[in-house]
């Protein structure tokens, strides 16, 4: 049944992702219409500035990698995701990330705190073995605590099974 | 007349206690109540007002209304055991003080057992005394009496004490009701949960909150002597054991790790603690002295290794794992030596807890829905105690008869309430806090 709706899944994830590309340009201050400027200057830039969160998401094929029930391999879909990410951080190399590692709600509370801790450590991992140097990266689990899908159906838990890669912002 | 019987020199740690039984007559029955028994009806006990000499004002109300508020917690004390059907204070006639060591049996007919006491004090801030006196309405004779002397503000202590008495004396069991709960109390929405560090006493009252709610806490732990508390806090975006100082409102860290550590316990005698740590991803159980130095590993599966439950005795520790492929639970010595499966029916097994009577480990017992379960620490006689869709992380009574644990509801609106179950499945209710709640933990029973 997990098996079943990964797809799925991974299909919401991207066209979400499409909709923060898209709408991301749009928070930018609207160009100065200053008729008066003398000097010719560059264009103004398009799109988030190199190196955010936002590049980041943007960049990257999803910020995010789903695990099956009490699972925490990394399959070929993640692995496509993590390379993704593996080349924004090598395009930046100045940037550290934190991997958050998540639970569904059917597991008990310190239980999904060690399983978390699984799923981050595998993303991790993956993303050492594409070449980013584990010295950028750093690990948290948030158990159950943190679900970003509300309901208490398949459905949500397997978007709330996931390890999030998060750029750290000095 | 009140009796000569509650000397202050019997004074001890804020509460004196002194006790003076009388036998009922072997030719009558005698008034008791089954703990193991969930077919028994309720012992119905008549709970009037405490009368006092003289009504003299003190900083938690006047003795008069000392004596109806002790009262009513006894009864709320009985009633939430499930063993009794207590009347009063209120629709009772308040006894005079003569009456309280010679009772009126035959206007309280309609029950079978009977409560009364006195408040008394010299007024301000003196210590108040408090009498409280069992009998047996059909023997006409007492079954048990105690006197207790506390600061004002601590009355409720008093009220517990006494419940305490009348529920040992009629259950043969060890009391539990002068005890307190650490907690989390929990507001806002399912995706930015606030959660918060608190403490109450066993039903609710004195509820006192110790975070501010800025960083998730979770999964706290009483001292056994009730100066400290364990619980994972995420300041600073990790996930470390802090243990809390209640006399001085400081905290500190268990242990120095890079390594986030989470699931603390204590030894049964406060000196050591018992915590989970992941390296690499994998979470094992370590040991270290509540006072610090290096921790020592007692499991080493490439599983899940968490949590933990020392027995009475200290010599041995109940655990989770899921080196076998899903999570069971596991008896080892407190060396870490000799692990062993104990849990062998279907479905997982997580979060054993062992009782302070040594008897029954409880547990969650995961099969889809959340259930709180026991078994003896065997693995034997596994009974499901629970029904509700997540009944979550059972913590004992001090008597090892009561658990209280959370129940989480389903859905986005999906909240988490603290819950009280007795051995037998049957008598259960909420426990009244302030906000939402979860992971209670019961300490053990005040001296």
């Amino acid at each position: 049944m997990n098996r079943f709706a990964r797809p799925l899944l991974i299909a919401t994830a991207v066209i979400a992702l499409s909709a923060c590309a898209k709408k991301a340009p749009q928070e930018l201050p609207p160009a100065p219409a200053d008729s008066t400027a003398t000097a010719p200057t560059p264009p103004a830039p398009t799109g988030p500035v190199k190196g955010s969160q936002e590049d980041f998401v943007a960049s990257v094929a999803a910020d995010r990698i789903f695990f099956d029930t009490d699972q925490y391999n990394v399959d070929a879909n993640d692995q496509a995701t993590l390379q993704s990410q593996a080349q924004w951080l090598a395009a930046n190399p100045t940037v550290r990330v934190t991997v958050e590692g998540h639970a569904d709600e059917r597991g008990t509370r310190d239980y999904n705190l060690a399983l978390g801790e699984r799923r981050a450590n595998a993303a991790k991992n993956a993303l050492a073995a594409l070449g980013v140097d584990t010295s950028r990266i750093t690990t948290i689990s948030y158990g159950k605590e943190r679900p970003a899908a509300m309901g208490s159906d398949e459905q949500a838990w397997a978007q709330n099974r996931r390890a999030v890669t998060v750029t750290v912002q000095q | 007349m009140i009796p000569a019987s509650l000397p202050r020199a019997m004074r001890l740690m804020g509460l004196c206690a002194a006790t003076l039984l009388t036998f009922a007559s072997p030719a009558h029955a005698q008034l008791s109540v089954d703990v193991t028994d969930e077919t028994a009806s309720n012992l119905k006990i008549a709970v009037p007002a405490l009368p006092t000499n003289q009504s003299v004002g003190t900083p938690a109300g006047t003795t008069e209304e000392l004596g109806r508020k002790i009262a009513e917690v006894i009864a709320s004390d009985l009633k939430g055991s499930g063993l009794f059907d207590p009347s009063g204070p209120s629709g009772l006639r308040v006894p005079s003080m003569a009456e309280v060591t010679a009772p009126a049996y035959e206007s309280w007919g309609g029950y079978e057992a009977l409560v009364q006491g006195f408040v008394r004090s010299a007024g301000g801030a003196n210590d108040i005394t408090v009498g409280c006196y069992l009998y047996d309405v059909a023997l006409k004779s007492e079954l048990t009496r105690k006197g207790f002397i506390v600061a004002p503000a601590d009355w409720r202590r008093a009220a517990h004490k006494c419940a305490d008495a009348i529920y040992a004396r009629l259950s043969g069991e060890s009391p539990f009701f002068d005890s307190r709960i650490a907690y989390i109390a929990e507001t806002g929405p399912k995706d930015a949960r606030v959660k918060r560090l608190a403490i109450m006493d066993s039903d609710g009252a004195n509820h006192r909150f110790i975070t501010n709610g800025q960083s998730l806490a979770l999964s706290p732990r009483f001292s056994p002597d009730y100066g400290s508390i364990l619980y994972v806090s995420y300041i600073g975006r990790r996930v470390r054991i802090f243990v809390y100082d209640i006399g001085t409102g400081k905290q500190r860290l268990v242990t120095e790790s890079s390594n986030p550590t989470f699931a603390p316990r204590w030894s049964p005698d406060g000196r050591n603690i018992l915590f989970s740590m992941a390296i690499a991803g994998n979470t094992d159980i370590y040991r270290v002295t509540a006072t610090g130095g290096t921790p020592v590993r007692l499991t080493t599966s490439p599983g899940i290794d968490v949590g933990g439950s020392y027995s009475p005795d200290g010599t041995k520790i109940v655990f989770e794992s899921d080196r076998s492929g899903t999570q069971q639970v596991y008896v080892m010595n407190a060396d870490g030596s000799n692990q062993q499966r104990i849990s062998r029916g279907g479905g997982r097994y997580a979060t054993p807890e062992w009782s302070p009577r040594g008897d029954l480990i409880a547990f969650t017992k995961i099969s889809g829905d959340f259930k709180i379960a026991v078994m003896t620490p065997a693995g034997d006689n596994e009974r499901i105690l629970t029904n509700g869709w997540q009944d979550e992380a059972p913590t004992w009574s001090p008597n090892g008869r009561v658990l209280q644990f959370f129940r989480t509801t389903p859905g986005r609106d999906g909240m988490s309430q603290v819950w009280q179950v007795d051995l037998t499945g049957v008598n259960e209710r909420r426990i009244p806090t302030p906000l939402n709640g979860s992971d209670p933990a019961w300490g053990p029973l005040l001296p």
